[in-house]
């Protein structure tokens, strides 16, 4: 099934865009015609980060006329690792003046149009409406499920990829006859149930791998030639370099795009993936002691405890000489641990360790405390010289 | 015997398994296989009711078992499982 952009009778191509495109106007499944039709189209790419980082940098190269980005962040030090469009020296600049610099580069042709701004459901269908493609390149549910719906209440193909760790998926939804992300997923996972990258690591060439998909699924659909992904997840396993593909079907009960639809505008997705109203945070609940009162006490040589619950590779980038039980493995090694003394717990940030504390003060031990902010506010306060990670 | 796909993110709980192998006459009888071999996977699969969460997806072979007899489906010796849960990362 693929879907063609018509071709607007004022696009030309110049002597100048004929010699760049030369290697695509050389094949008869582009041609100038193709060419002409990637001039005519308007692809709105939602972030310019791991995914959208080679998505952007390939559309613009491939010569598509309009390539909208929508992104509020600045690049951090540790995007550097995998967000490929951003350099050293955009470090602490916006994400998009970063981007649009890229990409004018690579391809002064381009008509791009920055959207330095959350997408919320408030923006997202006047948005949507100006692009004849969406390219999904966000990092949490709520704004999934918010570019689908928006996606299909605009008739707008939504072209998916995601990661974790090594693992890829990619496919088109939201085209006419095929399934939409909902189809797939009704219901976002809890909260916390999926670390962020931050939280699990990623493999930086991932976002490439994906990515990429993405840009060749989004000009396949402009130039309407190949097969797209509407109706089949790939599924991407760098470590085994194992492609996988698995059957999409559209949802004939789905509430946003089945027959009897009950999804007929945009809702507050963050209450809908469960982000709203949710408990404190367990940081903020149990018992805790700061990384300076933690110094004052080993300096003056008080009995403590230090219960390291991060993992392995963990500690071995850093540690504070701590006693090394991870998260998952405490309930069966808490009889390693002594109730009477006093102990603190520490992990990266200290959002593990506040579990372990909830852990074993349901278990009856009084005097365990967390480490506030973790080993990372260990190397920020106390000790510079630690790497922070 | 089946073999069931172990998405990277519930491996932490097969002991880093990728591919687990259970006994199963139906996909339900494999889940449940699965969950006796592996308890602590139970609570990301199903919820308190017993059924499957909705952010997971079961596939037998490249067919989605929703569209099949879901967990009454039938397999055959050689059948691949993949359990496939909804991840969101992209841009961070």
């Amino acid at each position: 099934m693929t879907t063609a952009t018509e071709t607007k009778p004022e696009v030309v191509l110049s002597n100048d865009e004929i010699l760049r495109y030369s290697r695509h106007l050389i094949m008869p499944e582009v041609g100038m015609e193709g060419q002409l039709k990637l001039k005519a189209a308007r692809v709105l790419c939602i972030g310019a980060g791991g995914l959208g980082s080679p998505l952007a940098l390939y559309l613009a190269a491939a010569g598509v006329g309009t390539l909208g980005i929508v992104d509020f962040d600045v690049v951090d030090y540790t995007n550097l690792q995998r967000q490929i469009i951003h350099s050293t020296a955009d470090v602490g600049r916006k994400k998009l003046d970063s981007a649009a610099e890229k990409l004018k580069a690579i391809n002064p042709f381009l008509n791009l149009r920055p959207f330095e701004t959350r997408l919320t459901s408030a923006n997202a269908l006047d948005l949507f409406r100006e692009f004849d493609i969406i390219a999904d390149g966000t990092d949490n549910f709520p704004t999934r499920y918010l570019v689908n719906d928006a996606c299909v209440l605009t008739g707008k193909p939504n072209v998916y990829g995601s990661i974790f760790r090594f693992e890829g998926q990619a496919s088109v939804f939201a085209t006419e006859d095929g399934p939409c992300y909902r189809c797939l997923y009704p219901e976002p996972p809890p909260p916390g149930l999926v670390p962020s990258c931050a939280e699990g690591g990623v493999l930086g060439i991932l976002p490439g791998l994906v990515g990429v998909i993405q840009a060749t699924e989004t000009i396949k659909l402009i130039l309407g030639q190949g097969d797209s992904l509407a109706g089949r997840l790939l599924l991407v396993d760098a470590l085994g370099m194992k492609f996988r593909e698995l059957k999409l079907r559209k949802n004939p009960d789905c509430p946003v795009c089945g027959k009897n639809r009950t999804i007929t505008k945009l809702i507050d997705y963050e209450e809908f993936c469960g982000i709203r109203g949710q408990e404190a945070p367990v940081e903020d609940v149990v018992p805790a002691i700061s990384v300076e009162e933690l110094k004052k006490k080993l300096d003056a040589k008080s009995d403590v405890f230090i219960l390291d619950v991060r993992e392995p590779h963990e500690y071995q980038i850093c540690n504070l000489n701590g006693y090394l039980v991870p998260l998952n493995d405490l309930p069966k090694r808490v009889s390693e641990l002594d109730s009477s003394r006093e102990i603190v717990a520490h992990c990266k940030m200290g959002g593990r360790s506040a579990k372990a504390v909830q852990f074993l003060r349901q278990a009856g031990f009084k005097k365990v405390y967390n480490l506030t902010g973790g080993i990372t506010a260990w190397a920020e306060k106390v000790d510079p010289g630690m790497p922070k990670y | 015997m089946a073999q069931v796909q172990i998405p990277s993110p519930l491996r932490q709980y097969t002991q880093k398994q990728a591919s687990v192998s259970v006994a199963a006459n139906t996909v339900g009888g494999a889940l449940s296989g699965l969950v006796a071999q592996h308890p602590d996977l139970k609570r990301h699969l199903f919820n308190d009711d017993g059924k499957l969460r909705a952010f997971v997806n079961v596939y037998v072979n490249d067919e989605d078992m929703r569209y099949l007899e879901k967990e009454a489906t039938a397999l055959k010796e050689g059948d691949t499982i993949s359990i496939v849960p909804s991840i969101a990362g992209g841009s961070c």
